[in-house]
């Protein structure tokens, strides 16, 4: 009591209404194994800084007695009622909502729209490649660091070599992940080989770590006879079965709700997997990535959401995609446990999707993490990113906050790596792909558009097939009929 | 890894449910009588029952047995896992249900009206529609979206809308459209089998409408054809081809017309895509007359397909031009006066026209009272 009288009467009334809510958010999270990252999260969007050191057990001051503020109490006898039977004699008020118990406060208090503090970005190596002092991460053996390296290496030397094939006119387009190479190798690495993965399409480094060999990136691109696609998609729209990576569609933001319904899949056949999806900025203004979150978290559903803030969405700024502070504080308002990492810590992405992998898996529920990077290439080839912003702003993020430069940094000073391996593995890459493939057959149009070829369908083929053979001069003769 | 699943536990599943069915049709038993609801119930449960993989999603089809009580007792059945009540969000639970298509387990989505399927036609085209197509056949999404579809009663613009044409035009969808409760059973079970996505078009209408059914359509292991018309009514004068509450209406303009001397034959299409062409073509060979009626909008409609589709094949046989029965090109008024003469109906006046084969489609656009005047000065 001694502190109550000290402090003036309205804050103790601002700290009541902001530390009720606080230990309503407490009750609903049960048990929790990252308890200390949860904390300090909420305790920094609920109660002011200052107050902070001399509240170490707020829960205290909710259930003394005496500590009710008196304004004008009601003469009615309905409020007495209804203070005389709240249970266990909380002098605080409140309603039995059906979502839950509400606390009354009488002081009018808007929740702000932006934090005091923005959300805190977890890190591990500085930007020399320097492991960060007090850190808490997931440790990585020489063999697994070593392959995340030369992954992101192969990732980088794989878009330079198609991005040249498109300007040169051998495939019709192309998107690279240059900026991103930690996010997608490092994610790709924390997971297992059972976790259904729902790409957009700046995640080939996924599907390379998975095992998808160059050539068969190649065939996708080129759209030949080998393409598993069939030639029937645009380049990068990479799938793969076996490997576990759904087919990248165009459409922004749909494979959310997908990974939702696969991940309650999984949850239903009681698998040891989750579903992980990834999206940008700009996909999280789609109406899909709302209802996909609210439904993992009503659903409970064994789900990875991985954005990557790289700051564009083709042109738009993050500041004219959203007001809020980031994707991270997203979570919190579906119900959703989150994260904000920085995406270019190859080691952080590791660490932060090993432990989202073993809360999803483990305790049924989806984790949303933000990798907060920067989109150094294009938004793809047919965008000139210089139209829009600044050429040395994109040129500083691509020298001075290289995510393969700075892994490189921590494998060398850990002695895992040398300059030695770095030639043989970049002069390895550029030799592993073949160019000239034939196109695939013409009945590959008709096929697949029902799981049984439909007779109009087949019609049609055989008609196609006559006009060919009687005109053969005007159909192209490198390729199949 | 999804395809052969996926074709394992249809054909396991498949033979559990197989008994002699030769051994029922050899029994004329009296017909029980059902309705389209019990029908849609019964095939939802057994299909269930014969499948684990098979689920149900959608708003208020748990707790509150179905918003028109079609799933009825499957949550108390199945448990709230396999019966599941959605958030507000047909885009949402409809990308869901995708997902776990995509992963191999066997959604049926619920629509409140097909109406509210417009906020999620993007996963229905884009994610289910063209997938197995652009993932050449990698990734098949064995779904159904169900759910009433087309004018109601005194339910305004926004929840009347016939929705048969727009997803009839879109390859790699299937599209059913049932009347009686043969064909509620038979179809609903053919398309919970099929590993293609299908819609399938209710009515809220006909859900508390009675029909026979055999013993055949009672087993479980019932189930009809997709793709296949049902030629209702026999006759040798006109072809009426209509589907889902029209047919009913159009056996009545059948009946009333037999008093006249004119014996129409009534086909029931039942599948609106594949559109069975063959029958009806075959069908107006034999009468050389052909009327559609539907209760969508007239322009791009699924009648203007069957004519395109006679004109192309069966033109020398056309004794008269096609007529298209269709609702008013307006949106679907409020008012009960209003709406019912925004909707073709049947109305039973004997008629004071000259028996002449002339004047057979004025005879049948009047019994129907549509709104064709209308459409046809367009």
């Amino acid at each position: 009591m001694a502190f109550y009288s000290k402090i003036p009467r309205n804050i103790i009334n601002n700290l009541k209404s902001k530390v009720g809510l606080w230990s309503l958010m407490k009750q609903s999270h049960g048990t929790c194994s990252y308890s200390s990252c949860l904390n300090t999260i909420h305790l920094h969007r609920f109660l002011p800084l200052t107050t902070l050191p001399q509240f170490t057990n707020p829960d205290s001051i909710s259930h003394k007695k005496g500590h009710f503020p008196h304004f004008q109490r009601f003469q009615s006898t309905t409020t007495e009622k209804q203070i005389d039977s709240v249970p266990n004699g909380e002098q605080s008020q409140v309603l039995d909502f059906p979502g839950g118990k509400v606390v009354f406060s009488p002081e009018m208090r808007f929740l702000s729209e932006s934090p005091s503090v923005y959300s805190q970005c977890y890190r591990v190596l500085d930007d020399n490649g320097q492991l960060i002092s007090h850190s808490n991460f997931v440790t990585v053996s020489e063999e697994v660091a070593v392959k995340m390296y030369s992954n992101m290496v192969t990732l980088q030397t794989l878009d330079t070599i198609f991005y040249e094939a498109q300007r040169q006119g051998r495939i019709s387009f192309y998107v690279t992940s240059i900026g991103e190479e930690a996010i997608n190798i490092a994610s790709a690495a924390a997971l297992t080989s059972d976790d259904i993965v729902f790409p957009q399409y700046r995640e080939p480094g996924v599907l390379l770590w998975r095992g998808f060999t160059l050539q068969e990136f190649a065939n996708q691109c080129f759209g030949n006879k080998a393409d598993y696609g069939k030639g029937r998609q645009m380049p990068i729209h990479y799938g793969s079965n076996k490997l576990n990576y759904f087919t990248v569609a165009s459409t922004i933001a749909t494979q959310i709700p997908h990974a939702v319904g696969a991940a309650y899949s999984l949850k239903m056949d009681k698998k040891d997997a989750c579903a992980v999806t990834y999206f940008g900025d700009g996909g999280t203004s789609e109406g899909d990535f709302h209802a996909a979150m609210n439904f993992a978290a009503v659903t409970e559903s064994p789900v990875i959401f991985i954005c990557r803030n790289n700051g564009w969405a083709i042109s738009t700024p993050t500041s004219d995609q959203f007001r809020s502070d980031g994707i991270a504080v997203r979570g919190q308002a579906y119900g959703v446990r989150s994260i904000r990492v920085d995406g270019n810590d190859a080691l952080a992405m590791y660490s932060a999707v090993h432990s989202a992998r073993h809360m999803a898996v483990n305790e049924h529920r989806p984790i949303l993490i933000e990798a907060v990077t920067y989109r150094v290439g294009h938004h793809s080839t047919s965008d000139d990113s210089t139209k829009y912003r600044p050429a040395n702003e994109i040129e500083w993020w691509r020298m001075a906050r290289d995510p393969v430069t700075r892994f490189r940094k921590w494998i060398e000073i850990n002695g895992w790596w040398g300059s030695e391996a770095e030639s043989q593995l970049r002069s390895s890459i550029r030799s592993q792909i073949a160019e000239r493939a034939e196109k695939p057959p013409v009945n590959d149009l008709f096929t697949d558009v029902y799981d049984n070829i439909p007779s109009n369908l087949r019609e049609q083929e055989k008609l196609l097939k006559e006009t060919i053979n009687r005109h053969p001069k005007d159909y192209p003769a490198d390729v199949p009929i | 890894m999804l395809g052969i699943v996926r074709q394992k536990m249809l054909e396991q599943s498949l033979k559990k449910i197989r008994p002699a069915v030769s051994v029922l049709r050899s029994y004329s038993s009296a017909a029980k009588q059902m309705t389209v609801r019990e029908a849609l119930n019964s095939a939802l449960d057994e299909e269930m029952s014969a499948d684990s993989k098979v689920f149900l999603m959608g708003e208020e089809v748990g707790e509150y047995q179905g918003a028109y009580k079609i799933t009825k007792g499957l949550l108390d059945k199945y448990g709230p896992e396999r019966v599941l009540d959605t958030p507000i969000t047909e885009a949402g639970f409809t990308g869901i249900a995708v997902g776990a298509a995509y992963y191999g387990v066997k959604p049926v989505v619920e629509f409140m009206t097909f109406n509210f399927s417009m906020q999620a036609i993007d996963h229905i085209i884009n994610s289910a529609a063209k997938t197995n197509y652009m993932s050449s056949g990698r990734i098949s999404v064995p779904i159904v979206f169900r759910g009433p579809n087309g004018a109601a009663a005194g339910v305004g613009a926004q929840h009347s809308q016939c929705y048969a044409a727009w997803y009839a035009s879109c390859p790699g969808l299937k599209v059913l459209a049932p009347y009686s409760s043969e064909d509620a059973r038979g179809l609903l079970k053919a398309g919970i089998r099929d590993p293609d996505p299908v819609v399938f078009l209710e009515n809220e209408l006909l859900y508390g409408e009675s029909f026979p059914v055999s013993d055949e359509v009672l087993d479980s292991s019932f189930c009809l054809p997709i793709g296949k018309a049902k030629i209702e009514r026999k006759g040798k004068d006109v072809t009426i081809a209509a589907y889902s509450k029209m047919v009913g209406y159009a056996l009545k303009a059948a009946e009333t017309l037999e008093k006249d001397g004119i014996d129409a034959e009534v086909i029931n299409l039942r599948s609106i895509r594949p559109l069975d062409r063959s029958t009806i073509n075959a069908s107006v060979r034999k009468t050389n007359r052909l009327v559609t009626v539907e209760e969508a909008f007239p322009q791009h409609g699924v009648g203007a397909e069957i004519c395109a589709s006679i004109v192309e094949e069966s033109f020398a046989y056309l004794d008269a031009p096609v007529e298209r029965i269709a609702g008013a090109d307006v949106p679907m008024p409020y008012a009960a006066n209003l709406e019912r003469m925004a909707v073709p109906q049947v109305i039973y006046h004997f008629s004071l026209f000259s028996y002449n084969y002339q004047y057979i489609y004025t005879h049948i656009c009047i019994y129907m009272h549509a709104n064709t005047h209308n459409f046809i000065h367009l």
